[in-house]
């Protein structure tokens, strides 16, 4: 049966109706008109649908919508701070990182999340943190270039 | 340039005397009348008005110059993801001297853009491109004798910055002021020269691409991130195996489920129409545990797989010919026989395939992200028994294809859904599942390989055989050709497409053989196929580069020395050239722990040069080896946008790295069992090699389409560089570590 669910989603918060079990990434494309992040499996074996909750990466394709009641979600559409884009968006734009594009979200996420914790991480950390994240246009090494990219701006 | 004189007429009877008027007004208002020709300044760009393609040899059916200082180009090649976009906008701006940033383009729609079949074979370039650099360079002709009619000047006097035409006495007009939001009707005669290269601007350029910005911020714009007012969702619940039937369902119970607006069965097609999006994904759930299904086995295993296409019966074709050439390579000093095998390879898009479709009285509208609008369009018509001009298919980018993946059989499925719901928008996506285990695979292919050398390393004969199921099972027209057809009742027959040429691309060497010899088979196989990236070339030139290592490591000789001694194509040989001296050839570091494989081909026979070294390391005692590093030169002429070049071609080498590495299609006879990531594994951020792509620009030559270049080559590259760090010669992909035999090593 549908119920109230109050989510805080890039800062502001609303209440909406649904099925509690309701993953959560149906409810941000839907209810909130969020298109960032994506379906891409259904299985938490891709990372298309990652976003931020609290300060870590999580995938929102299986985890109920209701579990994220307490949680502060900051989804692709939330990075940017007053116009400016994020760090790690500016370097996907500097280094074209990305072909069809359809990672690009969770790779962003992941690298954000990553960057938050470590703010200088080196190749393996980085290729460890992105590697729950499908891309099958093999963008890999853009996506390498663009955290290293966005890790010496956030520290310069 | 034609038609030089000096006019001191008007326009109108100007365009009276060329035989042509320009007519049809842009219904947008003229709101840019001063132009200031700063980047900065440029207006909001609010579209064109809708108006249909009536003819591909006129000028305004690839380009639209609006009222307010834009420059639209309307193309019938659609954006996969390779970045054609900012290529065919490179194009235009270049040829009419408009600053990009001015231009936008529509790709893809059967409404307003030209037919141009399928966005395949890496031809955008070569296709769209040339037509468009074509009708932009018209369209300045033209725009320059407007002009220098109005000033009484000669054209040939007239000089262009940012779309704005400047006179040697200093007046100017731009060419939105010249048109007023009119089209240009003119018809593109062929007769105008387009710029020569060395006045180029903004063609090779690294620019920018416009929807990568989109996509680091969340904007929408894939297919599947479309909105429309009072969209409902819908699941299909496909059979569990090719052939198999419904034999029972209770519907009831899924129409009582909470959003439910409709459940359809058509046969043993099943599709739900849900209020909200989850909701379709539980009620496909219950129709999965609900339906009774009558099973049609495979009849063949993967593990019979290979055999079962070698024994393929029939009499061959003959692809080329040369009588005596099994004589010629028995008695030659060195010779070798060798087969090659290629399992089932996925697209797997990271997007499972969506589109919308709306039915309305009189038109159907389809968004898709197919990669031919005109053929799908078609196809739906005749699958729903309705004439072209009531069904509209507009092509939405989608999750990247590389080929012909789920991106027709959805659109032909939403369309059979929006049918049973019209007036609504229904958007229709796949689950997982349903893309992995539906969409039409790259076919496998087996390969018998024999050739002699003479003593010297003197090229002598190759003779080979190709076993290949269909590469192109591509929408032609037919509802037949969409998956969910054959479901259906009355049921549409599912033609599984002809075979092709694609089977035996880049089957026949380039080098310098006295005697070539090729044979096809036809094999019909298990499985559904179609286009991958590449189609053939992928596994020919896997095959046939790393046979070629065989040979050269016969023959005692240097791989690149080798191959470059035996191209006659200068082109060729620059590649490799190129490749040994970026990488430093004959000083590598060779070790115990790696190696080094070469292999080059030119796509097609007929397209991109490219040239590859991979360099793999292993560990003995793990009994595992890992890519390091893939080194790649390309030579597609003149480069219209090198980062987009260098982007499409590292994708292509890790793409083919995955496939040549990882993967095959599992499946028995119950039907498809690589149903996700996890039992279909690709290469992940933690195994993908260092990429590293020079380009060789040749601005004199024509541009050619680059986008499946690096397949093959990659794979003949790293099997090569695993025979040199372990002695183990793996034909049969994929190149696993349990497949080299370690007590060699």
């Amino acid at each position: 049966m549908p119920q109230d669910i109050t989510l805080h989603v890039n800062g502001k918060t609303k209440t909406i109706s649904a099925d509690p079990q309701e993953p959560l990434l149906y409810i941000l494309r839907e209810e909130f008109g969020l298109k960032g992040a994506k379906y891409g499996c259904g299985l938490l074996q891709c990372g298309a649908c990652t976003v931020i909750a609290d300060a870590l990466a999580e995938t929102t394709c299986v985890r109920p919508c209701a579990s994220f009641e307490k949680v502060e979600i900051t989804t692709l559409e939330g990075l940017s701070k007053n116009g400016e884009l994020h760090p790690v968006q500016k370097a996907f734009i500097e280094t074209q990182a990305a072909q069809c594009g359809y990672c690009v979200n969770g790779m962003i996420m992941t690298a954000v999340a990553l960057l938050k914790e470590n703010s200088s991480p080196t190749e393996n950390e980085i290729r460890e943190a992105l590697n729950p994240v499908i891309c099958r246009c093999g963008t890999h090494s853009r996506f390498i270039k663009a955290v290293k990219m966005a890790s010496e701006n956030i520290k310069s | 340039m034609e038609g030089v004189q000096h006019y001191n007429s008007s326009r109108r009877s100007f365009l009276k005397s060329t035989g042509h008027l320009l007519i049809g007004f842009n219904l947008l208002p003229l709101t840019f009348c001063q132009t200031k020709g700063s980047p900065n300044e440029i207006p909001p760009y609010s579209g064109i008005p809708f108006r249909p393609t009536i003819d591909n040899k006129l000028i305004d059916s690839w380009i639209r110059l609006d009222a307010t200082g834009h420059l639209t180009v309307l193309s019938g090649k659609q954006e996969l993801g390779q970045g054609i976009k900012i290529a065919l906008i490179q194009i235009a701006a270049e040829e009419l001297d408009i600053n990009p940033d001015r231009c936008h383009i529509i790709n893809s729609d059967t409404g307003q853009t030209p037919n141009e079949g399928f966005t395949a074979g890496s031809n955008s370039v070569e296709g769209s491109g040339s037509a468009i650099r074509q009708a932009a360079a018209e369209a300045k002709h033209h725009l320059l004798k407007m002009a220098a009619e109005k000033w009484s000047v000669n054209p040939e006097n007239l000089s262009v910055e940012d779309g704005v035409i400047i006179a040697n006495s200093g007046e100017k007009v731009s060419y939105w002021e010249l048109l007023q939001g009119k089209y240009i009707e003119e018809r593109i005669s062929g007769d105008i020269k387009p710029k020569k290269p060395e006045n180029y601007k903004y063609v090779g350029q690294p620019l920018h691409r416009d929807d990568i910005r989109k996509l680091v911020t969340g904007e929408s714009h894939f297919v599947h991130d479309l909105q429309m007012p009072g969209m409902v969702h819908a699941r299909v619940l496909h059979p569990p195996s090719y052939d198999a039937t419904l034999e029972s369902i209770d519907l009831t119970q899924v129409e009582a489920l909470p959003g439910v607006l409709k459940v359809i069965r058509n046969g043993s097609f099943l599709a739900v129409v849900t209020e909200r999006e989850y909701q379709a994904v539980k009620a496909r759930e219950m129709l999965r545990e609900l339906a009774v299904w009558k099973k049609s086995p495979i009849a063949i295993l993967p593990r019979q797989l290979m055999d079962n296409v070698l024994t393929t019966s029939g009499k061959p074709e003959e692809v080329e010919i040369s009588p005596g050439i099994a004589e010629l390579i028995s008695n030659s000093a060195i010779h070798h026989q060798a087969d090659y095998f290629r399992p089932y390879h996925m697209h797997a898009s990271m997007g499972p395939s969506c589109a919308v479709a709306l039915w309305e009285p009189n038109l159907l509208t389809v968004w898709s992200a197919t990669q031919g609008v005109y053929p799908v369009r078609d196809s739906i018509a005749d699958l729903l028994s309705l004439s072209k001009e009531k069904v509209r298919c507009i092509g939405v980018p989608g999750s990247g294809c590389y080929g012909h993946n789920g991106a027709d059989d959805v659109s032909g499925e939403v369309a059979l859904i929006a049918k049973e719901f019209p007036g609504k928008h229904v958007r229709l996506q796949w689950m997982r599942e349903d893309e992995h285990k539906w969409e039409p695979y790259g076919t496998t292919m087996a390969f018998r390989l024999s050739a002699g050398l003479d003593s010297a390393g003197k090229l002598l004969g190759w003779d080979s055989i190709v076993w290949s199921d269909s590469h192109s099972t591509r929408p032609n027209g037919s509802g037949g050709s969409f998956i969910a057809a054959r479901s259906l009742d009355p049921p549409v027959e599912f033609r599984k497409g002809g075979w092709s040429g694609g089977s035996h691309r880049n089957g026949i060497p380039e080098y310098s053989f006295e005697a070539k010899q090729l044979h096809l088979f036809n094999y019909d196989g298990p499985l559904r196929t179609s286009s991958l990236r590449g189609l053939g070339a992928y596994a020919n030139t896997f095959a046939m580069e790393a046979f070629m290592d065989e040979l050269i490591h016969k023959a005692g000789k240097d791989p690149i020395d080798f191959r470059i001694k035996n191209l006659e194509d200068p082109r060729a040989r620059a590649v490799l050239e190129e490749l040994a001296q970026k990488t430093n050839w004959k000083n590598r570091s060779k070790s115990a722990n790696n190696g080094f494989g070469v292999a080059y081909a030119r796509y097609k026979n007929a397209t991109s040069y490219f040239a590859v070294l991979a360099e793999v390391e292993i560990d003995k005692a793990a009994k595992n080896y890992k890519l390091k590093k893939l080194t790649g030169v390309i030579d597609s002429g003149l480069t219209i946008n090198p980062d987009g070049l260098k982007n499409q071609t590292e994708g292509g080498m890790i793409q083919s790295a995955s496939w040549t590495m990882l993967e095959e299609v599992q499946f028995d006879t119950n039907g498809i069992t690589s149903v996700d990531w996890n039992t279909y594994p690709i290469l992940r951020m933690k195994d993908v090699p260092e990429v590293e792509v020079h380009i060789i620009d040749r601005p004199e030559e024509k541009p050619m389409g680059a986008g499946e270049a690096a397949m093959g080559p990659v794979a003949a590259a790293i099997s090569n560089a695993v025979f040199d760090a372990t002695g183990s010669r793996v034909r049969n992909l994929p190149i696993k570590a349990e497949k080299i035999d370690w007590t060699k090593v």
